[in-house]
């Protein structure tokens, strides 16, 4: 309608338009803002932690917040915020090694199938099927327990977990991208699939799979949370915010902080990678003209 | 006889991310009763524009001034009470594309109905019979079989006719019609405009019709407003705009269009170099100077104001006529 | 008589469709029995409204789409059912221009890029002279050399259009392919592409299957004009006789409806106005196609198709009421002209 006639002026450079739109939206700013801060915080985790994580002090049990112990010590004395500091770093890394693992595997997996059909696509959808048939995180569970319990384990059962929800966005992608004009234009040209799916179909897939790993990152992050809670992910003495969690039930009158610490950083990390994420799809909606 | 529709002045401006847009400046025209008047211009032109700030359809964004008098009234002042009681009973409008403006999940005859139980107050079954005996005016045959039928089940030609049928239902003083043929094929559009003409014929209603179909214009139109850029370049009876053109952009577009009947190779069609601009505040020279073959210091500094160049014949240019360098 | 650039003959396409309203399985007869051929050189114009199957008559022709029967013959090559590996080294002769300059150009790729892909995937230049090819072809279309590094979504639609133009004859290819290449577009924008392609084609020599909906944009460049109807040509002839001379009702209808831009010789016309709406592909009406909307139709025409023959000098008909040497029922008395 009316958008129509105020004509995009040829020139405007995209990126500049996009990073405006994208401040304009405070939620997504904030996510942006508090998830890279903690990306940091887990790569910088040595240097920021006031004290070792492991290190127990049994002068110094249940302490309150405050003072010395910013956010308190636990039953053996050891300090939180080191603990949530490094925790950050486990569930970051399982968080972005899980997501990565299911986006390397699942791409292909997705192009292959959107984009060749034929007797491909029924199978690979039949295999996408299968693993959805399990909850996410029951699946994720399961994959971990048979793995045995360790970080490594842990990323692998969670990345796994993931792969079907990718392959089927990616692949709703390319079936819609293969009926663009400037696809047929390619074909008319005489490109070889390989040029197709490398710059035509690829490219412009690009958006909603960055919007699908910012989501994926927290789900990873919670499945992390569950799996060290159960005990089936990283293994003590390395502190994970849910191996904090798991502990601090048996103390959660003695010291609740010890709960709401960890559940704290753990709901804050995957709101902020959440709202990265919304705000991430809105501005790369080309379908929205006027904020 | 004052003017049914009297616009003074009417400017838009749009407050956007990349800035302001000034899409209309300075517009004034006047629809007489039962006249049919043709805004005319190419896309980015703020013709659409222009017809949305009449019945209050701009958003909110949209920053409008000047007058738009309808019936003694100032519509751009108007609370959305007020313009809800005009819009479909003394001013509607049909769109472009019928099928987003029906609702797919009523029925056709129902919808129209909807329109004449709400402004005229008629029952449901009045308003039924009222809706079959619109149907036949528009011209869609078998009218009692139609009316319960939904917007998927009709064609193009057909949805468009129902729009009308809808716009006409309680016998508006003015029908505003934006690109009403544009999407329908050449065959079918023949057809819309005859019933527009009919209604004009039968139920005494102006029409304000939007395109940029010159040959939609040449065929309905009585009175032509040329536009580009937001603002009015050249105004005048449709027959003497088409035979004594004199802005350069009309002279233009006239020349830019293949007639039947012109051999391939003998005339060339005229080129317009260049785009439409899009402009962030209201221009201080004559918006066409980048494009025309007549521009020189003056266009490029000055803004020309309408003059009547030939006897009702007015148009907004330092260098009009068929004198002056276009090549 | 050198050998034609097209041959196409019998063509059919017919599209499944599933579920939906109609009944399971019913088929879209977007294009049904088109032969036609295309002689070095020549511009054919292949003009119909919605329905007509003028798009996926092009399509097939570019082997975007496979047909469903016929064959599609380029420069004496059959290349009806050739998978796309083995249509690869044809594609060097044929090349499309699409409707839509907004949708046709990838938007991740600079405008140079997209010009010079054909040369680079068939291997005929590289590096640098790529980009001095590049460059020239920019200038045949008469776009700034500044444009190579902008992506499409910064160009006008214009402009747009003249990328997909210089792509679609970097090669050099016999025949181009034209779908509604200045529908999209403003009318002065129409014409500055027209008048392009009319220069092109004339010093390039291409052949041409212009595509269109607008008749009087085919009469400005094309050689001969096919009429198309629900997946049928109904009237093929050159383009003079065509116009001055439309045997088919159809034809005649099309012409009558296009509003010529003078209001005094528009509002006198008398014109031929069709009932009803254009039916729908998947569900053809017997016997001529036409019959349900022609103004003159007799009985036979609701049972027997009419075939397409030549009534003399090049002229096709398909319609029963047009005689063996082209005497055809006029709907109008008009003059169609200057």
């Amino acid at each position: 309608m009316t958008t129509a006639e105020i004509a995009l002026t040829p020139g405007a450079r995209r990126r500049a338009r996009l990073r405006r739109r994208f401040l304009k939206r405070p939620p997504a700013v904030f996510g942006l803002v508090f998830s890279v801060l903690m990306v940091v915080v887990a790569l910088l985790a040595p240097v920021l932690a006031p004290f070792d994580p492991a290190q127990q002090d049994f002068a110094a049990t249940l302490q309150q917040p405050g003072g010395a112990h910013l956010l308190g010590t636990d039953e053996l004395g050891r300090d939180v915020l080191s603990r949530i500091i490094f925790g950050a770093r486990a569930s970051i890394q399982v968080g972005v090694l899980a997501t990565l693992l299911a986006i390397v595997v699942a791409v292909p997996l997705g192009l292959i199938a959107g984009y060749y059909r034929g007797w491909w696509d029924p199978i690979i959808m039949r295999f996408t099927d299968v693993l959805l048939s399990f909850p996410f995180l029951i699946l994720a569970v399961g994959l971990a327990a048979i793995l045995g319990p360790s970080l490594m384990n842990a990323t692998l059962a969670l990345g796994i977990s993931q792969i079907p929800q990718v392959i089927r966005v990616m692949r709703g992608e390319v079936l819609g991208l293969r009926e663009e004009d400037y696809v047929a234009a390619a074909v008319a040209d005489g490109a070889t699939d390989r040029v197709i799916l490398g710059r035509y179909i690829l490219p412009n897939a690009l958006s909603p799979l960055l919007v699908q790993a910012t989501v994926a990152i927290p789900i990873a992050i919670i499945g992390e949370s569950l799996l060290s809670f159960l005990g089936l992910g990283v293994q003590p003495p390395t502190p994970s915010w849910g191996v904090m969690l798991a502990g601090a039930q048996s103390y959660i009158t003695q010291g609740p902080w010890l709960a709401l610490f960890p559940g704290l950083a753990i709901f804050l990390t995957t709101m902020s990678f959440n709202l990265l994420g919304d705000g991430l799809r809105d501005v790369l909606d080309p379908k929205m003209t006027l904020v | 006889m004052s003017a049914l529709l009297d616009v003074r002045d009417l400017s838009v401006r749009f407050v956007t991310e990349d800035g302001p847009v000034q899409a209309v400046s300075d517009v004034s025209f006047q629809l007489e009763e039962k006249q049919v008047l043709a805004l005319v211009g190419e896309s980015g032109c703020g013709k659409s524009v222009t017809a949305m700030s009449i019945l209050g359809l701009l958003p909110t964004s949209a920053d409008p001034s000047g007058s738009v008098s309808f019936d003694g009234h100032n519509m751009l002042g108007m609370s959305s009470g007020q313009m809800q009681q005009i819009r479909g009973k003394e001013i509607s409008m049909v769109f472009q594309e019928p099928m987003t403006s029906l609702n797919p999940v009523f029925r056709v005859g129902r919808q129209v109905g909807e329109v004449l139980r709400r402004h005229e107050g008629m029952s449901r079954d009045a308003a039924a019979k009222r809706v079959v005996e619109l149907f036949e005016l528009v011209g869609i045959p078998a009218p009692a079989r139609r009316v319960k039928e939904y917007p998927h089940q009709l064609s193009g030609g057909m949805r468009q006719r129902v729009m009308i049928a809808m716009a006409v239902a309680c016998n508006p003083k003015i029908l505003i019609a934006d690109e009403p043929t544009t999407a329908l094929d050449v065959t079918i559009q023949a057809g819309i405009l005859d019933v527009m003409r009919d209604l004009r014929d039968q139920l005494g209603t102006a029409v304000l019709l939007i395109t940029h179909d010159l040959g939609v214009v040449a065929d309905i139109a009585e009175r032509v407003v040329v536009m580009y850029a937001g603002r009015k370049v050249e105004e005048a009876d449709a027959g003497e705009l088409f035979a004594h053109p004199q802005h350069p952009y009309t002279m233009g577009l006239l020349g830019a269009i293949p007639r039947v009947g012109s051999m391939r190779g003998e005339s060339r069609l005229q080129e317009i170099p260049g785009l439409v601009p899009s402009l962030s505040a209201p221009p201080d020279h004559c918006v066409f100077a980048p494009r025309c073959p007549r521009a020189d210091d003056r266009t490029r500094s000055e803004l020309p104001a309408l003059t009547e160049e030939r006897p009702d014949h007015f148009v907004a240019c330092f260098y009009p006529g068929e004198r002056g360098g276009a090549k | 008589m050198t050998a034609p650039v097209l041959e196409v003959t019998g063509l059919k396409k017919h599209f499944q469709v599933s579920g939906r309203l109609s009944a399971t399985g019913e088929l879209v007869y977007a294009v049904d029995d088109v032969s036609l051929a295309i002689a070095p050189g020549e511009v054919l114009g292949l003009v119909g409204e919605s329905g007509s199957g003028k798009s996926t008559t092009a399509r097939c022709i570019m082997r975007l789409l496979e047909p469903t029967a016929g064959t599609v013959t380029l420069l004496g090559q059959d290349i009806t059912h050739l998978s796309r590996q083995h249509m690869r080294p044809h594609r060097r002769q044929m090349h499309m221009v699409f409707q839509d300059p907004y949708s046709s150009l990838n938007p991740r790729m600079t405008c140079g890029q997209l010009v010079g892909q054909p040369l680079e995937l068939h291997g005929i230049a590289g590096g640098s002279e790529l980009g001095d090819r590049v460059q020239d072809l920019f200038d045949k279309v008469g776009l700034g050399d500044q444009l190579r590094h902008r992506f499409p979504h910064e160009l006008s639609g214009g402009q747009r259009q003249r990328v997909g133009i210089a792509r679609a004859l970097s090669l050099r290819p016999n025949l181009l392919i034209a779908d509604e290449p200045v529908s999209a577009l403003d009318v002065s924008v129409q014409a500055s592409i027209l008048n392009l392609l009319v220069d092109l084609q004339e010093e390039m020599g291409f052949a041409c299957l212009f595509v269109a909906h607008d008749l009087s944009t085919v009469e400005y460049f094309c050689h001969r004009v096919a009429v198309m109807y629900l997946g049928k040509i109904v009237e093929l002839a050159p383009r003079d006789r065509l116009f001055a001379d439309p045997k088919h009702p159809y034809t005649q209808s099309l012409l009558s409806a296009v509003p010529v831009p003078d209001p005094e010789v528009q509002r006198s016309r008398r014109r031929v106005v069709l009932q009803g709406d254009i039916p729908s592909p998947m569900n053809p009406p017997s016997g001529c196609s036409f019959h349900t909307r022609c103004p003159i139709v007799e009985e036979r025409n609701k049972v027997e198709e009419p075939v397409l023959r030549d009534v003399g000098g090049g002229h096709q008909v398909a319609c029963h009421l047009v005689g063996p040497s082209g005497e055809a029922p006029k709907l109008v008395e008009e003059k169609q002209g200057v």
